[in-house]
């Protein structure tokens, strides 16, 4: 470097660093829920009713109560005068009759893990032997499973203050310009499809402990959360009805989640209030099969779809009935999923003019039901590209063509679809399209097909031509889409007298690595070495307000709060810069961890010298205070709206039904990329759990409530065994509703890769006539749709 | 309460405690041992995030009684790494992004090294086979086959100096 030129740092932002979250992780030394032992900590053990809907008559405890190593055995009885928990997103605009579970039932129980008593133990083996020492005598009730069949004449009912078991009737969008529509289209396509109810895995389950200090009247807890400042102030307000400022929540490392850790759950409160009656620390740690029927679960809708179309394959009215399934009780989001997420989604990446949505939030005997990765979104991207291609086959022309042709145009960004959605930021669907079908060679495909077919095999290709709404969300507007609270983000970046940096963020990782992603950013904002820069998350102590991740917001609304709060600091220290300097402010530039005047660089302060010179405070400029130290709340001023083309490429075997994904091609856009190794885990590991949806995955309730895939015996989760190597690829259209143009991509794979699945199995399918089979796509499942075309 | 004295080597330290005879590998080597790398993913033995080694083989220490492991040789997560220095499995997803949030990732290591011993050369085929009995939520499995592979490689590399 000479005299003359300006300082240069190699830039990070867009490289693929290997994570700094890693090297604890593979030796073992991470800090997981289970691994956190407190001095005198006891264990709770939760029973939870075996019945799906009955009545309580009698818990008599005292079998327990007298076991080796128990303090306490309690029932909802203990907890009479706690609130139930709170129902923070509501369907907007209409009623919600809403219910939502007691710490312990009180009475009746409405779903098979409904908790009902609990025994608090020395160690976690004595409790679980105290469990089974509870008598617990119900009266049996008739249960309800299905959707829509809860709403029907003569279904048990659940709740009093809703009828028919409907928690809220809600719809978007135009229905007699559809109705109009449908009945004057020369095509009309109907179908019925069913999005089958998702038990979330991660793996590892939920856990909480809770202390209570009776000297400062103030508890800690430690969480399985994604939001540990929400859990704070949602058990503060309205469960505990303690002061927010004498709560404590840690989120320790998070083994995986889905968004099943973002809401609040009867055992977080109990551990704290259990720890307030006996004054000893109280761990809870959910097992897997617990974890089957206490954790929110995921999707479950049945949906009508009726779709009118011009004979060239211009789609002209879309309508959508869906019964959404939202289990025994209202879980904390609830209502937003299947309305705001779902319901305003279901235009996809189409310009329809006509599209009217219908959603039923109905009660069954089952678990509860809420954001699960993707949450809303899968359940319209699955709606709109089943249509689409439903369109296609009732026309005999091209699946990619009918796409092409009712994709939204590029140059009319950003796009109101006209169904109470923000508008799309950006989008350029033709070139996703273009892409994918050039890395699978569409065109060779076609007449591999045709020769597999006079062979009798089953080949076929399945699109998925996708958009998501993500970064979540301006808080005016999602306020009046009935959230209860805000979606801006937190960002505090401070500088050390030694020139390192501490960033606190309001996300919360559980496994996207943000500790690495947000070094990489501040790195190049602030021009210091990668090494100097320190993360922190995770503790409600001391650290400003964060709404946490989920949402795929983290980078969009989280890392856009730590680049402003950057650029603060940045131009603090110009000012105190210039002073050292003794130029003016406007004569000075900042670049590589330098400041600098401008045209003569040798002339310059480093970062660290600023510091040092900040944090004492000996030298500064009039007016500006020690210390470089800057916090932002930032409220996006819009979504981002991350979308693309996934093709899948299956074989249906002739003789078993079994369906094997021969390819898989992903072109996604999430704008701009800040570390291309972690975009693609993030879109690998999606795309799997989605394909995982079309495939293998069924949360199965019986008639009577019992939840018969309670274990990973049942409950099949992809393996490493069943899937090729994923071809990934992108395009970059820059979302310009952030600094970094970024779109988020936490959760695109998921949205994309279940209907792209599906409409291969259907396009192998096509010559048996077979229209649509439900999901999962196992075997005994297709090979018995295969059975019934063929007249057997 | 009945309980049983059990003393083993665990990794290459000799390590004892009292235990009932129920009592699981992966609690005694988590509780009485305090190693808390192992950890627990489900309660039928399909998700393999407990995956030790036992006298040199893998094994899912939930399906282990502490009492069979008496006397036994055990290498935990913890013992992978040796002097400061990670092992090739461990830099290899490390280098190839072969985890996300961590949890599955010292069963899936330990499998690994057992797959590795046994077969130093395998394809894809057998790696995503040989992975069978780990179940992991977050990758899609695609870079921990990398992060295998890079293994591999550096292995056979070392070995053949």
């Amino acid at each position: 470097m000479t005299a003359t030129e300006a300082p240069t740092r190699e830039k990070l932002v867009g490289k693929a660093l290997k994570r700094r979250e890693d090297p604890r992780l593979v030796q073992g030394l991470g800090r997981f829920m289970d691994d956190i032992v407190l001095p005198g900590m006891v264990h709770v053990k939760i029973l939870r009713s075996p019945l799906a809907h009955a009545r309580i008559r009698n818990i008599d405890t005292s079998r327990a109560a007298s076991a080796p190593g128990v303090l306490g055995v309690f029932t909802g009885q203990d907890f009479a005068d706690v609130n139930a928990l709170p129902y923070a997103w509501q369907a907007a605009g209409v009623e919600n009759h809403i219910n939502t579970p007691r710490i312990l039932a009180v009475d009746e129980v409405h779903w098979v893990g409904d908790p009902v008593a609990c025994v608090v133990a020395e160690t976690a083996q004595q409790a679980e032997d105290a469990l089974e020492l509870i008598e617990l005598d119900l009266e049996e009730l008739p249960a309800v499973v299905d959707a829509q069949a809860t709403t029907e004449p003569g279904a048990p009912q659940l709740h009093e203050n809703a009828p028919n078991n409907i928690a809220f009737e809600w719809d978007c969008g135009n229905a007699e310009g559809t109705d109009a529509a449908l009945a004057s289209a020369p095509v009309v396509v109907r179908q019925r499809i069913r999005n089958q109810r998702l038990i979330a895995t991660p793996m590892e389950t939920r856990g909480a402990i809770g202390q209570y200090d009776a000297g400062t009247d103030e508890y800690t807890f430690w969480l399985s959360s994604q939001a540990p400042h929400v859990h704070r102030l949602v058990m503060a307000a309205f469960v505990l009805g303690h002061p927010e400022e004498k709560i404590r929540v840690i989120a320790p490392d998070i083994g995986g989640a889905f968004g099943s850790k973002i809401f609040m759950y009867t055992e977080y409160p109990l551990v704290g209030l259990l720890s307030k009656k006996l004054g000893r620390p109280v761990k809870w740690i959910e097992t897997r099969e617990e974890h089957a029927l206490a954790t929110a679960q995921g999707r479950d809708h049945v949906t009508d779809i009726e779709v009118a179309a011009e004979r060239d394959g211009k789609i002209t009215g879309l309508k959508v009935t869906t019964w959404a399934n939202l289990g025994a009780y209202l879980s904390t989001a609830a209502g937003g999923i299947p309305t705001t997420l779902y319901a305003r989604m279901v235009a996809g990446v189409y310009k329809i003019p006509n599209i009217h949505c219908k959603v039923y939030g109905t009660y069954t005997n089952t678990a509860l039901v809420d954001a699960y990765r993707g949450a809303g979104r899968p359940e319209a991207a699955y709606v709109a590209e089943r249509a689409v291609d439903l369109v296609a086959r009732e026309l005999g022309m091209d699946p990619a063509e009918v796409r092409r042709k009712n994709f939204i145009p590029s140059d009319e960004f950003p796009f109101d679809t006209g169904i109470g959605m923000l508008p799309y930021d950006s989008g350029n669907y033709p070139a996703a399209l273009d892409r994918a079908l050039e890395m699978v060679g569409y065109g060779d495909f076609r007449k591999e097909q045709e020769e597999a077919r006079a062979r009798g095999k089953y080949l076929g290709l399945g699109f998925s031509t996708y958009v998501e709404v993500c970064g979540l969300a301006p808080t005016s507007w999602i306020t009046s889409e009935g959230w209860g609270a805000g979606l801006w983000e937190s960002a505090n970046v401070r500088v050390h007298l030694t020139g390192k940096v501490v960033v606190t963020t309001g996300s919360m990782p559980h496994g996207q690595g943000h500790e690495t992603t947000f070094s990489q950013i501040i790195a190049d904002e602030l021009g210091v070495p990668y090494e100097d820069i320190i993360v922190e998350w995770g503790d409600t102590a001391g650290t400003p307000f964060g709404y946490g991740s989920y949402g795929s917001r983290s980078l969009t609304v989280g890392g856009t709060a730590i680049v402003q709060s950057a650029r603060k600091i940045r131009d603090k220290m110009k000012k105190i810069a210039a002073h050292m300097l003794e130029v003016n402010e406007d004569e000075v530039d900042f670049e590589a961890g330098k400041v600098f005047v401008k045209g003569a660089p040798d002339r310059s302060v480093s970062f660290a010298d600023i510091a040092l010179n900040a944090s004492v405070g000996a030298n500064l400029p009039p007016g500006v205070e020690p210390v470089l130290d800057a916090t932002t709340y930032f409220d996006p001023p819009n979504c981002t709206f991350p979308f693309g083309t996934h093709i899948a490429i299956v074989e249906v075997d002739a003789e078993t039904g079994n369906v094997e994904l021969k390819r898989y091609v992903a072109v996604d856009d999430v704008g701009n990329v800040i570390n291309p190794l972690i975009v693609d885990g993030q879109i690998q590991g999606g795309i799997v759990q989605g394909i995982g949806q079309a495939l293998w995955e069924h949360g199965v309730y019986g008639e009577d409530g019992q939840l018969l895939t309670s274990t990973l015996m049942d409950y099949g989760i992809p393996k490493a065994s069943y899937m090729p190597m994923i071809e990934l690829d992108r395009t970059v259209t820059e979302s310009p509703i952030n600094p970094m143009g970024v779109k988020g991509a936490g959760e695109a794979g998921t949205i994309a890769s279940t209907p792209a699945i599906v409409n291969a199995v259907m396009d192998a399918l096509a010559p048996l006539g077979i229209k649509h089979i439900d999901m999962p796509l196992s075997a005994p499942r297709v090979w018995a749709a295969m059975q019934e075309a063929k007249g057997n | 309460m009945y309980l049983m004295h059990v003393s083993m080597t665990v990794n290459g330290q000799e390590r004892s405690g009292d235990v009932e005879p129920r009592t699981l590998l992966v609690h005694f080597l988590r509780e009485n041992l305090g190693l808390t790398g192992t950890h627990i993913g489900c309660d039928t033995s399909q998700c393999g995030a407990c995956t030790v080694h036992l006298n040199g083989k893998a094994v899912k220490s939930c399906t282990v009684l502490a009492v069979q492991a008496d006397g036994a040789e055990v290498t935990t997560i913890e013992g992978m790494a040796q002097n400061g220095q990670l092992h090739p499995i461990q830099e290899g997803f490390w280098e190839e992004h072969g985890l996300q949030c961590g949890y599955c990732t010292p069963g899936m290591i330990m499998t690994a090294a057992d797959l590795l011993k046994r077969n130093p050369n395998p394809t894809e085929e057998e790696i995503r086979h040989g992975l069978e009995g780990n179940l992991c939520r977050c990758t899609g499995y695609q870079h921990i086959v990398k992060s295998i592979q890079y293994a591999a490689n550096k292995m056979a590399g070392a070995a053949g100096d």
